[in-house]
């Protein structure tokens, strides 16, 4: 279903001393650093299932759901998904696709909820039948009731992001890419979203990859981890593979990432 | 074509909730009207044989300008489309099936629609009650009327190629502020907008027309009043819709190149 191998992505990052001087010289000679945040990943995801992209800040996560959500062209490296290759068919890709990223909304701030769903019914040509169909199913599920006629900029952290699920999922997408859908959640909320994801996983069968920094998150969803370091595929198994006896989950991923080679703690 | 267009309509209604901006523009746009209307004046009496065009032609031409303003003000962009862009919230526009031309143009449309429509009545209505001849006329004749509609329409789908090539070029930089108010400022001095073209010298203003920024507003605001008829007219709708077609193509080509390279920020 989903296939990635030895996918290659630098950024080019203009870098400067602070200061009103460098800034002058900058106009003229921009000196360019090469930051490589995918390093030769690979890994494949079957129909059906729930992976969680692990690593520690700046490891790659973000970058390589970018690039299999078809918004990143790759420098090099084969991806594919779903019989398609992301970024090439981005139009017809996207249309099988859902993505959520925890730290951006999709929603339209100054009108109601539903507004936003009506225009991605109409993005996505979803036929009125399957939309009410599933807006009703999704309503009831996230609980979005009350939410719909709200503007989205009156929503708290925890019912926009019920919102944004549902906005992810109006066109029945085969594949669903959730970057940090728990970041900022109070603990019910979390439990919310949780909740939501494995039912959806189960009844409706869509694969779903997610990145989180939380580990009961991946407790509660994912048999499988993918374990992200420098850009490259560092451990690809459960997270029975990283706890250690007499260690919380969090100690053991502390122990993990330390492991990693060159890994200071600090984001780069 | 129905996605753009359920967009656009989106964009329109939430344009028009902006009741309070349109007052406060509107107030200025009155202002600078009587202003302008003002010093043409001095010029006038003190040699109205050097005056370039009737004076009722370009008050006419003023009120039109200030009443229609959000059509073709070079300088209105859409900051959620930069800030989209320097962000990296552009992510979720390139994980739909939507074509970013497209939708921001749409965008584009609908914004300075829904300004204009908010504004312009009130303005028109003012200028047309305002003595002769520094009130609005009536237009010169009925074809004139409809080609001036025509022209406007077609000058605010220009200015509109004019955005959506600055956002193109946005995409490739880190920072476009400086770009942004560079062009800008010198579409906005081409296109008329701050000295109607005629009052340019011969040899200039004959460049000028030739330019593509002409027909952003000079040309229907000068075919309402019939300062622009005949011949000349004929030219200069072509060469709009001309220019108008190349801006498309460059836009278009520049966003295109601009989805496939898009530096997403942030993560
Ligand atoms: N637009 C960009 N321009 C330059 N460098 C970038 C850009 N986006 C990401 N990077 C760099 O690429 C690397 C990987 O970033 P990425 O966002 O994929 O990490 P991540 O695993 O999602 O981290 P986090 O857990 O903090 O979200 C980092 O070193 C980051 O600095
Ligand atoms: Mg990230």
């Amino acid at each position: 279903m989903i296939h990635m191998q030895n996918v290659v992505k630098t950024y080019r990052v203009a870098r400067r001393d602070s200061g009103a001087k460098a800034a002058f010289f900058a106009l003229f000679h921009r000196k360019y650093d090469l930051v490589r945040a995918l390093d030769g990943l690979s890994f494949d995801i079957d129909a059906g299932e729930i992976v969680a992209l692990l690593g520690p800040n700046g490891a790659g996560k973000s970058t390589a759901i970018k690039i299999l959500s078809g918004i990143l062209y790759p420098d090099s490296g084969a991806v594919e998904c779903g019989g398609f290759s992301p970024a090439r068919d981005r139009m017809r890709y996207t249309r099988e696709i859902g993505v959520v990223f925890g730290q951006r909304t999709q929603l339209y701030w100054d009108v109601p909820v539903g507004d936003s769903y009506g225009l991605l019914q109409d993005i996505y040509d979803v036929p009125e039948a399957e939309f009410k169909r599933n807006l009703s199913e999704l309503t009831e599920l996230l609980d979005l009731k009350e939410l719909l006629r709200t503007p989205a900029r009156q929503l708290s952290l925890g019912q926009r992001m019920r919102c944004e699920l549902a906005a992810s999922l109006l066109h029945s997408p085969r594949i669903l890419f959730l970057d940090e859908p728990t970041i900022g959640l109070d603990a019910v909320s979390k439990l919310a979203v949780r909740q939501f994801v494995k039912v959806l996983n189960e009844e409706k069968k869509t694969t779903i990859i997610l990145t989180t920094h939380d580990m009961q998150d991946v407790e509660a969803l994912s048999r499988r981890v993918l374990m992200i370091g420098k850009g490259k595929l560092l451990l690809d198994g459960t997270l029975q593979d990283i706890r250690r006896d007499g260690e919380s989950l969090d100690e053991s991923l502390v122990d993990f990432y330390q492991g990693i080679e060159g890994f200071d703690g600090k984001e780069e | 074509m129905k996605k753009y267009f359920s967009f656009f309509r989106l964009r329109l209604q939430m344009g028009m909730q902006y009741r309070i901006a349109a007052f406060a523009g509107m107030a200025t746009q009155f202002f600078w009207g009587f202003m302008l209307i003002g010093a043409y004046k001095a010029f006038y009496e003190s040699n109205a044989a050097a005056f370039p065009m009737g004076f009722q032609a370009l008050t006419s031409y003023i009120w039109l300008q200030q009443a229609f303003l959000a059509l073709f003000i070079t300088w209105r962009f859409d900051n959620d489309i930069f800030t989209m862009i320097t962000d990296g919230g552009i992510s979720y526009e390139l994980a739909r099936p939507v074509r970013l031309y497209s939708m921001w143009f749409a965008k584009n449309l609908a914004m300075r629609l829904s300004e204009a429509a908010l504004r312009f009545a009130p303005v028109l209505l003012v200028a047309a009650l305002l003595p002769k001849p520094y009130g609005l006329s009536l237009p010169v004749s009925l074809p004139h009327f409809l080609l001036f509609l025509l022209t406007l329409g077609l000058g605010l789908l220009t200015t509109i190629a004019f955005l959506m090539i600055v956002y193109g070029l946005a995409m490739r930089m880190l920072s476009s502020t400086g770009v942004r108010l560079f062009l800008s400022g010198i579409v906005e001095f081409l296109s008329g907008q701050v000295i109607p073209l005629p009052f340019f010298p011969d040899k200039v203003r004959f460049v000028l027309e030739l330019l593509p920024f002409a027909g952003m507003q000079n040309v229907p605001l000068r075919i309402y009043s019939g300062d622009l008829s005949g011949t000349p007219m004929l030219h200069a709708m072509v060469l709009q819709l001309v220019w108008l077609v190349i801006f498309i193509a460059a836009g278009a080509l520049l966003l295109r190149s601009g989805e496939r390279r898009a530096i997403v920020q942030g993560g």
